[in-house]
């Protein structure tokens, strides 16, 4: 058995970990390309999201490289994410694909077909090393995104362009070579020394942007275009509604470690603009953006694959924070069609206004 | 004086009409429709929906505004679930939120109607909107009991063999007594999300237009829930869209059947749910070699073109009925 999975930002780092432990043979699909984009958008749904596209585009060139099972999760709706693993299955049979699918559905609805599967991956593994490799796949994801934390700090403030894109992938490297606990305990803590030796400008102005949306555009950069590294560039320290940690505990772990209630907080701050619950982050959304605009942040951005239901509906109601707040808000919608040229255009335009405004605002 | 009761002519309206208006008047409100859907209530959907909503909620935002000055109370309310485990779709969760943005209209009854846990909700919600008109009991479980009746007779109505828009003239009883039209010499199975197949305006009046070209037309609504549960059970996971379940079930079953010559697949330009159904319907379709035409309708569709690509459909289902072209392209 050969185990790939999709790619979603770094998630790769964590999973290969948990694989690596129980000693399961992976191919991590090569990183996603424009060419893992043309294989998806020509074989996929032409009006399906653009992580299905992605995602099929991944396992199509994670079994050219031998892989014959993939690893993914699953959902009960409403958003479409929960028939991901089906049509692509569907799709990829018809194309002469031979892959196996394990799919980890959320466990309210299929707990008892969640050790089978999990004994399908580990095969003859002893359950203690099995939550011993999830709990090391875990650490490493919160290793991950106290980097891309810092990163985004970071970036704005850099006294030499680059240095931090620099610093940040020796640091993901560091993080992802470790292959115990105590070496990664290790490799953290020099990832922290590396980051912090980026020389910054203290005096430089920055404005704080907060990032929302559909979770796979927000941590993919491939798909949202590396928004985060172009913002970092015009001297804007972004703010991520969603890490990877935070999802792996929503969705595999069920909100059982901690930090449910970042999701709650947003939940509940939705309302009276978003009274319910519409599938995907859609309501995380729009309480994130109320959330954002209380903590003083200068704007909010929002990024979401072409067709996405949920968002499509915060994105309609999203105007309405910012007139009640004072604050702004920016959509990007991603598709294959996107380019980067125009986005980059929008952005310098976004940030010229919040500068302006905030000076404004100062003066005042 | 009755209050007014405002309902939007789209969405589930298709579905529920019958049950919404008999539950209303039981309570002693008066009914009133928006009007049927014309490019004006489109513009101005068009112009008050964020741009990249699907067609049926852009014209449900124009029926709304249709009813403002209308109706005293508009009912809306959040279908979250209207079957156990299944939802119908993120966008009529959201639907209340985006609608009470709108300037100028009357307060909306946006009762939450949800039967993803189970069935009792539904009474609860009937028993809140209830509440709005009346605070007798026993007329509320009347009004309850009397709308059930109806929608059921409707529901067989639809299983007859009607369409929607002759299903309501039945029990409406304003049938005109016109000679049954010959039936046609092929028949096609018509899949589509019912507020986009029913509206005559978004279709382009598809349903009309088959009809007069000499084909008869099977729709998923003309299925027993049951058949359609039983077909779609055969996916490898069951979905989680009432509707899509419904078009999924109804396509499986339609692929069975010999009297069923082609299929044609209507979706709104970016719906999410058909997406995903639609490229399964569509696989199925090709393996089983029935002739099969996806259309996508859009507020720029224009109408010859829909009309040329039905004609060519329709050429193509006869040609290989008479065997002449057995090479023929299953795909349009």
């Amino acid at each position: 058995m050969r185990v790939t999975f999709p790619h979603m930002g770094n998630l790769h780092i964590p999973l290969k970990a948990i694989f690596r432990t129980l000693d399961v043979e992976v191919a991590v699909p090569p990183p996603t390309s424009k060419r893992t984009l043309t294989l998806g958008s020509k074989y996929g749904p032409e009006f399906a999201c653009l992580p299905l596209k992605l995602n099929l585009g991944n396992f199509i060139e994670a079994s050219e490289l031998g892989a014959d099972t993939v690893v993914m999760a699953g959902g009960c709706g409403p958003c479409r994410f929960g028939y991901y693993a089906q049509i692509e299955k569907a799709i990829l049979k018809d194309l002469g694909y031979d892959l196996q699918f394990i799919v980890f559905e959320p466990p309210e609805s299929h707990i008892f077909e969640l050790p089978a599967k999990i004994r399908q991956i580990a095969g003859r593994n002893s359950w203690w090393r099995i939550v011993q490799a999830i709990r090391f796949g875990y650490q490493k994801a919160l290793a991950v995104d106290e980097t891309e934390k810092s990163a985004l700090f970071i970036r704005p403030r850099e006294k030499i362009p680059g240095s931090t894109d620099e610093a940040y992938r020796r640091s993901l490297d560091l993080i992802d070579c470790a292959s115990s606990p105590g070496e990664l305990a290790a490799a953290r803590k020099n990832a922290r020394e590396i980051m912090d030796r980026v020389a910054r400008d203290p005096k430089q102005p920055v404005l704080k942007v907060g990032f929302v949306g559909e979770i796979y555009t927000l941590l993919e950069p491939f798909a949202n275009l590396d928004l985060e590294r172009h913002l970092g560039r015009l001297g804007v320290e972004v703010d991520r509604s969603i890490y990877l940690s935070d999802w792996v505990n929503e969705h595999l772990f069920h909100g059982l470690v901690r930090g449910t209630a970042t999701g709650k907080k947003a939940r509940s701050a939705s309302s009276p603009y978003l009274r319910h619950f519409v599938g995907g982050h859609g309501q995380e959304t729009i309480g994130e953006a109320v959330l954002y605009a209380r903590g003083g942040y200068d704007g909010v951005i929002q990024v979401y694959p072409f067709t996405c239901m949920p968002e499509i509906i915060a994105q309609s109601i999203l105007p309405d924070v910012g007139r009640d707040y004072d604050t702004h808000s920016l959509t990007f919608i991603m598709d294959e069609n996107t380019g980067e040229a125009g986005m980059v255009t929008r952005l310098e335009a976004f940030t010229d206004l919040l500068a302006r405004k905030k000076e404004m605002k100062e003066a005042l | 004086m009755p209050v007014k009761v405002g309902i939007p002519r789209a969405l589930l309206y298709y579905y529920y009409y019958p049950l919404w208006k008999s539950f209303f008047e039981g309570l002693g409100a008066r009914v009133v429709l928006s009007s049927p859907s014309t490019k004006k209530i489109l513009t101005e959907g068009l112009k008050s929906a964020v741009d990249e909503i699907c067609l049926p909620v852009k014209l449900t935002f124009g029926h709304v505004l249709d009813l403002a000055d209308k109706a005293d109370l508009i009912f809306l309310p959040r279908l979250i679930s209207i079957k156990k485990k299944e939802y119908i779709c993120p966008k009529f969760l959201g639907l209340p939120d985006m609608v009470r943005r709108l300037a100028g209209i009357p307060p909306l009854i946006d009762v939450n109607i949800n039967r993803y846990k189970g069935n009792n909700e539904i009474c609860l919600a009937a028993k809140e909107v209830g509440r709005l008109f009346t605070s007798n009991s026993f007329k509320i479980w009347r009004a309850y009991r009397n709308s059930l009746k109806v929608q059921k007779h409707y529901f067989r109505l639809l299983q007859l063999g009607l369409l929607p828009a002759d299903a309501l003239a039945v029990l409406e009883n304003r049938v005109k007594n016109e000679p049954l039209p010959d039936p046609g010499e092929i028949t096609v199975a018509l899949l589509g999300h019912p507020y986009n197949i029913h509206d005559p305006f978004i279709s382009m009046n598809i349903v009309g237009r088959l009809k007069t070209m000499g084909a008869n037309v099977k729709t998923a609504e003309n299925l027993p829930g049951k058949t359609v549960r039983s077909y779609a059970a055969g996916l490898p996971k069951k979905l989680f869209w009432t509707l899509g379940m419904r078009m999924m079930g109804a396509a499986l079953h339609y692929l069975d059947r010999s009297d069923i010559n082609g299929m044609i697949h209507v979706t709104a330009f970016g719906c999410g749910p058909d997406s995903m159904t639609g490229e399964l319907i569509e696989r199925r379709a090709r393996a089983s070699g029935m002739p099969f035409l996806n259309l996508t309708l859009d507020e720029h569709t224009g109408e010859a073109g829909v009309i040329t690509r039905l004609e060519a459909f329709l050429d193509m289902v006869r040609w290989r009925m008479a065997g002449t072209s057995p090479c023929y392209p299953t795909y349009l």
